[in-house]
């Protein structure tokens, strides 16, 4: 991506920013929040971060990883084990960053 | 209240610094992850900088980063970034009954510095739905300390990423911190099968391109879940008596 593309994403960003944190209030008049949104967003978050997450920790170059020898692996095992004991973000990526730097560090994994 | 007094003399303005000082910590370590993620995604330090002062929503720049550096369209990174923004939509009709009096500008400028944890707060402290002179002092105190920690903290990464090498690995920590917030909106059972199809859905499509996977995979985990909600019996007879 181009430098010039890449700010015209982030200016879109920014509008997404102010469009969403606004978004019921720029309306003059009282508007509903209609049914299928409240339902929409119950689940849009979580679809969005997942479709986004999980070809991060498990591809490599547009391919499901083929090897055991990948820090990720190890590293999003510690995270969802930290998470689940605790529900403490801060020491799930502590704890999974921690294991990552290890064995590219000591294994070139 | 005197009206010639400045904002940040106002005592409630104190009172919004104090009530976010406690949790400034974690919104400062979000903020370094996401510094850094921002420069490991390959956003030299310019860009960098400018999208942290920007766009200020760390979940969705968490989640557009990784898009940006693969080069997906303009519009799929906006449509990933909308939908993970979302829940400030429904904060936004929270806002509504508190900002009523002020012009259309002003409730722009001010709802576009609320995070998660400033709503949280002003709630907690102005349960009353309807404006009153405090609130507005105490919503930049609150700000005053949210925005300078994340800002700070994520010039920071920005800064500490540019000299790490990218060996290291440090980018990951943007998709553990993602791993983190995708764990805390695990919440039933309707979550955990509309994540299960996001998840099989993206990995099915993969091969569409134009990363159209992540639109199917929203689709798909939107539809699945709604019929859920809908048409799943209740629990009570799913479930036979314990």
């Amino acid at each position: 991506m181009s430098h010039w593309t890449v700010l015209v994403a982030i200016v879109g960003l920014t509008v997404i920013t102010v469009v969403t944190r606004g978004f019921f209030v720029i309306p003059e008049r009282e508007v509903p929040i209609p049914a299928w949104l409240r339902e929409a967003l119950r689940y849009a978050p979580l679809a969005a971060l997942v479709a986004v997450l999980l070809p991060e920790i498990a591809m490599t170059d547009d391919h499901l990883i083929a090897t055991w020898k990948d820090a990720r692996i190890y590293a999003t095992a510690m995270g969802v084990l930290v998470f689940c004991t605790t529900r403490n973000l801060l020491g799930t990526i502590l704890a999974g960053t921690a294991v990552l730097v290890a064995l590219r560090l000591g294994f070139g994994w | 209240m005197n009206a010639s007094q400045p904002l940040w003399r106002h005592p409630e303005f104190a009172r919004g610094a104090r009530d976010m000082t406690g949790i400034s910590l974690g919104i400062g370590a979000w903020g370094l992850v996401t510094g850094i993620a921002m420069v490991k995604a390959g956003l030299g330090l310019p860009l960098a900088i400018t999208m942290s002062l920007l766009v200020f929503a760390g979940s969705a720049q968490l989640a557009a980063l990784p898009l940006i550096a693969q080069g997906a369209p303009l519009w799929v990174i906006w449509a990933t970034a909308f939908c993970v923004n979302l829940r400030f939509v429904i904060f936004s009709a929270g806002w509504r009954p508190y900002f009523a009096p002020l012009s259309l500008r002003h409730r722009l400028w001010v709802t576009y510095f609320m995070a998660d944890l400033n709503y949280v707060a002003f709630m907690k402290r102005f349960p009353q739905p309807g404006p009153m002179s405090d609130q507005l002092p105490y919503l930049w105190g609150g700000v005053a300390v949210n925005w300078t920690a994340w800002q700070l903290m994520s010039m920071l990464g920005i800064g500490l990423a540019d000299v790490i090498p990218t060996q290291w690995g440090l980018g990951f920590a943007g998709s553990l911190a993602l791993l983190g917030i995708t764990g805390t909106l695990l919440i039933d059972r309707g979550t955990w099968i509309a994540a299960a199809v996001a998840a099989c859905a993206a990995f099915a499509a993969f091969a569409l391109p134009f990363h159209l996977n992540i639109v199917v995979a929203i689709a798909a985990a939107i539809a699945i879940g709604v019929l859920v909600d809908h048409f799943a019996p209740p629990r009570a007879i799913m479930r036979a008596p314990s």
